[in-house]
């Protein structure tokens, strides 16, 4: 477990605190941002080129973006008349903290089950073309209908967000 | 002695951390390589400034700067000092972090590109595999900081600028990454030195550059149209549109803040270009075979500079695009055309060697550029006139 | 403490501050804020279960956590589009204020 382990997941949990803390709407989604962020480094410090690249491009490069827009359309930047959490907030917070405990509790538990420190294998070397590869090969099912479902995300987000024509006038 | 010259960088950089302690020597090299980036492309960008007025003056029948020193030569060392000692004015009701960190964001970001392009023969600072592919994730990410600075400075029509700059760049982003798809799909490869070694092949002295082939031609232009778009640059500059929003999203930045983002936006022009270079024109490679003897890394700064001529050029040339003109075009011509010239590169990469392939692919090319240029680029027949309010 | 905990932990941690700020927040933004970042410690789960257990050069974690990307903006477009129409007509954005079925 090195530094930078600690750094990295350190910035993601601050931004994810700040992101569901803060009143100001769109400073939440920059602080999303930055967890995105501190994922993404967590994920090459894994060994995972591709999917922490595609991350950053995805996430931060499409849906952070989106969330912002979103945000400005509905002018989100205007602190709300009746505070910034809903009727029960403390029994969210007793919800998730239950959920943390118990997703804790069933790690810490299991780790004499997993391998020790000092039998993990140095990281797998996966190129692109390994991946282009398994993408064609066996996993050419799942490409074909995240293929159908993408195209269906757009043309209904399309829709859904389309000004009505009869109310132009 | 060729190969010395070629090489003389590395091998300057190999000789000053010889000096070091072994176990420092990696941290060493990267520490050089980036120190090297951060001091060459801002020294480029001061070049480029100075190229952009004399020759914006030039184009439109004026000198440009020649006061200060010869033909106007110091005259990026005048507006670096005149920028770094302008008072910095923050608006009283801004968002006083987010505005702070727009710009900084921005040239972080900006710099991190210049990771994975190949200056020159063995000179990347890191060879990734996904290189192409972190290239592009840092190009999306200065689209956020674009947004970060029109937002945070509470005025209308910078948040308007912003707004507009934003969705230009998240349209123009697809049919940068789809112009680049094809280059990869026939090298076979995301990494942009697999991709030069692939172009620094000759036959009878003429290199095997993507641009020479119909689908690599058409991917370089509308690999440059999108560019141009991505960088804000004229004729897509209606976001930062001198006459329409003072200075679009960043209206309200004053001083280095100012210089910061312009320093972004240049900087990126010249990332953007190398990008293209190394992408369709060959990259460190040299034009005809027996001009090898020049060192790697002229040939790439020269084939940067030369788009960065085009850049200036165009500006100078061309009309600016209104916003829905603009994303017409992109939507319905630009997009449409690299997905067809994906199809024609695959028909390019499965034809074989030989002169049919150059005349199917020609011919469907410019076939689909006539239709498509009809039948997407309509003009919109205006009904009577209908009154819409913003809500 | 092997690396995998630490990792796992870590994902736990994002999916619980997730959790909590979609079942906290009014804006429904920032409830779909919340669901981001739950899609998002799946997902460091899958890639440190990917690199940390047998067979990684399968790759199979981490075609999962590529496809889960992709799904995941999908749905964040659909369901940002879907706030945007139900702002259009409710003028408001407010989770609590929509308590009727008759709109």
């Amino acid at each position: 477990m090195n530094f930078a382990f600690y750094l990295i997941s350190g910035l993601a949990v601050a931004g994810a605190l700040a992101a569901v803390l803060l009143k100001n709407t769109v400073h939440c989604a920059l602080a999303l941002t930055v967890a995105f962020a501190g994922i993404a480094m967590l994920f090459l410090q894994l060994g995972a080129q591709f999917a922490g690249f595609a991350q950053i491009l995805v996430y931060i490069g499409a849906v952070a973006i989106l969330v912002v827009f979103a945000i400005l359309l509905t002018r989100g930047s205007e602190t709300p008349r009746d505070g910034v959490y809903s009727k029960f907030p403390l029994t969210g917070l007793a919800i998730a903290a239950a959920v943390f405990a118990v997703l804790g509790w069933a790690v810490l538990n299991s780790a004499s089950a997993l391998p020790g420190a000092e039998t993990t294998s140095a990281a797998p070397t996966v190129t692109v073309m390994d991946i282009g590869n398994a993408l064609m090969s066996r996993y050419v099912l799942p490409l074909e209908i995240v293929a159908l479902l993408l195209t269906a995300a757009l043309i209904g987000a399309v829709i859904v967000a389309m000004h009505e024509k009869e109310e132009a006038n | 002695m060729i190969d010395k010259l070629d090489q003389v960088f590395v091998l300057l950089t190999q000789w000053v951390v010889g000096f070091l302690p072994a176990f420092l020597q990696p941290v060493a090299v990267v520490v050089i390589a980036v120190a090297a980036i951060l001091v060459t492309f801002p020294g480029l960008f001061a070049i480029c400034v100075l190229l952009e007025r004399k020759g914006l003056g030039r184009m439109q029948n004026r000198i440009g700067p020649n006061r200060v020193g010869p033909f106007g030569l110091l005259q990026p060392v005048a507006d670096g000092l005149k920028s770094l000692t302008k008072e910095d004015l923050v608006p009283l009701s801004a968002d006083a972090a987010v505005h702070f960190l727009a710009p900084v964001f921005l040239v972080v970001v900006v710099f991190m590109g210049y990771a994975v392009l190949p200056v020159g023969r063995n000179m990347t600072l890191v060879n990734m595999d996904a290189g192409l592919l972190f290239y592009f994730a840092m190009g999306a990410s200065t689209e956020l900081s674009v947004f970060m600075a029109g937002w945070s400075s509470r005025n209308k029509y910078s948040l308007l600028g912003a707004m507009r700059a934003v969705a230009q760049m998240i349209s123009y982003e697809v049919p940068l990454l789809m112009s680049s798809v094809a280059v990869v799909m026939i090298t076979g490869s995301l990494s942009l030195n697999a991709i030069v070694d692939a172009q620094n092949v000759y036959t009878w002295g003429l290199p095997h550059w993507y641009i020479f082939t119909p689908w690599g031609f058409a991917g370089f232009v509308m690999f440059a149209t999108a560019a141009t778009a991505e960088t804000n640059r004229s004729p897509f500059d209606l976001p930062e549109g001198e006459s329409e929003l003072v200075a679009g999203y960043f209206t309200e930045y004053s001083g280095f803040k100012f210089a910061e983002f312009f320093l972004g936006e240049y900087v990126g022009m010249l990332s953007i270009s190398g990008l293209g270079a190394t992408l369709f024109l060959g990259g460190w490679s040299a034009p005809l075979q027996v001009l090898g003897f020049v060192p790697s890394w002229i040939w790439f700064f020269g084939k940067v500079m030369l788009s960065m001529c085009v850049f200036i050029w165009l500006r100078g040339t061309l009309p600016r695009l209104r916003q829905d003109q603009l994303m017409n075009f992109a939507w319905k011509f630009v997009l449409p055309f690299t997905m067809l010239n994906l199809f024609v590169a695959a028909a390019w990469r499965f034809m074989g060697d030989g002169w049919l392939r150059w005349v199917v692919c020609s011919a469907v090319l410019v076939i689909a550029y006539v239709v498509m240029g009809r039948v997407g680029m309509r003009r919109k027949h205006f009904g009577p006139r209908s009154y819409r309010y913003a809500e | 403490m092997n690396p995998l905990t630490g990792y796992l932990l870590v994902a736990a941690l994002l999916f619980a501050i997730g959790l909590a700020g979609a079942l906290t927040r009014r804006n429904a933004i920032l409830v779909l804020i919340g669901i981001e970042l739950m899609l998002n410690a799946a997902n460091l789960n899958l890639i440190a279960f990917w690199r940390y257990g047998p067979h990684p050069e399968a790759l199979t974690g981490m075609m999962f956590a590529i496809f889960s990307i992709a799904v995941a903006a999908a749905e964040a477009a659909v369901g940002l589009g879907l706030v945007i129409s139900i702002h259009r007509h409710a003028h408001t954005t407010d989770l609590d204020a929509m308590n009727r079925m008759k709109g």
